[in-house]
């Protein structure tokens, strides 16, 4: 399968914080690619350079065959970016960004309106109105569908669902998912660990550096440890008194759970129980569960374990 | 007793209704979870409890002040922290807390050990002569989240102050939550997290700038026949009829 992103040893830093450190990875055509993690961690960095408006300190990249750097004009009439700051012209309407877009990359709203009727539908009732007085979902649609206007080959999306509710941020996976089907690969990015399962692979990145590169399965798959989801009565003081107890070796709150991972094999759920309801908890579940991927984030950004 | 009351709280801007009727109560030392999708009014319902914004018709009483009326010395007994803003960036983390302790007319001799104690409990004493825009984002909610409740305020406000914050820092930044609350600040929080609003005693989600729904997550997720407080919110947001903010 041909490659249409390629990135080796990339190191960037703003002065002296280090932004990006030895980043590798290939995305396959026609792939959802996830980069996941927290704010800071040098997504955006990561974006900019491969978009052509940052320059590597060291280390290559390939957008579609073209280098980065030598080839910059070239990738840029070729890829869509959303950046995740609003960047559209807030004084055009709707209709005169996406003609605007349209225009600059010598094609028209008409060429390529396949890709983005299904988004720009929702749009066309404020089709006159202002770009800036947009609400913050229809703004991203409206952002979407100028990445989109001259049919890139590549799409990438810094964070596109950020301080967005739960229901938008599903709308929108479900349009990444459609376009993924008209052959236009993706690299999207996302603090939402949730979001992972919509990826074909994602990356795991904290502090500038990837901690894994898999699909979503096997990243859950590969957590090493035991690992359970505990309720109770009194969740707070059931988190002080569970991290108090000896097998275990980490454990976060999770929801109306407290998902603990137990250091080996030896430590039975059982043994936990007792432990538990000799320090006075009622009402107790304890069930063996599978990791998510935000056990996973958590577990290896902690760095002690290796999986 | 209750730190919040409103009775058919109201805003409306022209004629599009932002806020419409409501009514619940927060009671002392409660994690209330403030939900709704994007433009259902849940900032616009904050800024009228935090004394920003004059309500259209209704009533607010907010740790005893009335929001019509007593605007200022609401602002003066509450605390606030924002996703966006809460910090200067150009200032320390010690000249941040000053400033912040002396606009809320903390004593100058109260600042000095209520500040060591704080980064002490944070972690954060050898941070104190840092400036807040080289601190990593978790550190800086975690630290405005202090900076929020340092005058000890009947309530403090949270407008979504974990987005975009790394998943175990999010848990430590909730962990702060519990403590508060342990020492009867009430605490009144917005959130696109789901597995955070199960951290909530209770849970309200707005649809169309009415409540929907109000109850503990456990009772929610009873009611509306689901596994998680993320099925509950899918259930009542997509009832909503109005155009997102």
């Amino acid at each position: 399968m041909n490659k249409i992103i390629q990135v080796q040893n990339l190191y960037r830093t703003y002065g002296k914080v280090q932004a990006l450190s030895n980043i590798s990875f290939d995305v396959e055509e026609g792939e959802i690619f996830g980069i996941i993690g927290p704010d800071g961690a040098g997504k955006t960095t990561l974006f900019r350079i491969l978009t052509t408006l940052l320059l590597a300190d060291s280390g290559s990249a390939f957008v579609d065959n073209c280098d980065v750097v030598k080839k910059y004009r070239d990738i840029r009439k070729r890829v869509g970016y959303m950046p995740g700051k609003f960047s559209l012209y807030q004084d055009l309407s709707v209709e005169e960004n996406l003609q605007f877009f349209a225009t600059v990359f010598n094609t028209t709203i008409e060429e390529n309106y396949h890709l983005v009727r299904d988004i720009y539908v929702q749009l066309e009732p404020f089709k006159k109105r202002k770009a800036g007085a947009l609400s913050g979902g229809m703004k991203q649609k409206l952002a979407l569908c100028c990445a989109l206007i001259h049919k890139p080959r590549v799409l990438f999306l810094d964070e596109p669902t950020t301080g967005v509710d739960p229901v938008s941020r599903k709308e929108f996976w479900e349009m990444l998912g459609k376009l993924k089907t008209e052959g236009i690969s993706i690299l999207v990015s996302t603090p939402y660990m949730d979001e992972a399962g919509r990826c074909d692979r994602i990356a795991l990145i904290q502090n500038g550096a990837f901690l894994k590169i898999e699909t979503p399965d096997k990243i859950k798959k590969d957590f090493a440890l035991p690992l359970c989801a505990v309720h109770g009565k009194s969740m707070f003081a059931l988190l002080k008194d569970l991290r108090e107890f000896d097998g275990i070796y980490s454990c976060f709150p999770f929801g109306d759970t407290h998902h603990v991972a137990f250091k080996d094999e030896s430590v039975s759920i059982e043994e936990l129980r007792s432990y538990l309801e000799k320090k006075g908890h009622d009402d107790l579940i304890l069930n063996t569960i599978g990791a998510g991927i935000e056990d996973c984030f958590m577990n290896l950004a902690d760095g002690e374990v290796s999986l | 007793m209750s730190v919040v009351q409103t009775e058919q709280l109201t805003k409306k801007f022209g004629h599009f209704t932002a806020v419409d009727h409501i009514s619940f109560e927060v009671g002392k030392g409660e994690i209330f979870g403030f939900l709704g999708a994007n433009g259902a009014g849940k900032t616009t319902a904050m800024r009228m409890l935090c004394g920003l914004s004059k309500p259209t018709s209704g009533k607010g009483i907010v740790s005893g002040y009335d929001i019509h009326k007593d605007t200022e010395k609401i602002k003066r007994n509450i605390g606030y922290m924002s996703q966006k803003f809460s910090l200067y960036e150009d200032l320390t983390v010690r000249e941040n807390i000053r400033l912040y302790a002396g606009i809320y007319g903390i004593k100058e001799k109260e600042i000095a050990p209520g500040t060591d104690l704080l980064l002490e409990e944070l972690g954060f004493l050898k941070e104190k002569n840092t400036l807040v825009k080289s601190l990593p984002l978790g550190w800086k909610q975690k630290l405005s989240f202090s900076v929020a409740i340092f005058h000890n305020p009947g309530i403090v406000f949270l407008d979504e102050p974990t987005g975009g914050v790394d998943p175990s820092t999010r848990r430590q930044f909730w962990e702060l939550i519990y403590k508060a609350a342990d020492q009867g600040i009430t605490v009144f929080v917005t959130t696109h997290y789901m597995d955070e609003a199960e951290y909530c005693n209770r849970v309200s989600i707005m649809v169309d700038g009415r409540i929907e729904a109000l109850d503990s997550p456990a009772n929610l997720r009873k009611n509306y026949e689901c596994d998680s407080m993320d099925g509950v919110f899918h259930q009542l947001a997509r009832k909503a009829k109005r155009q997102a903010d």
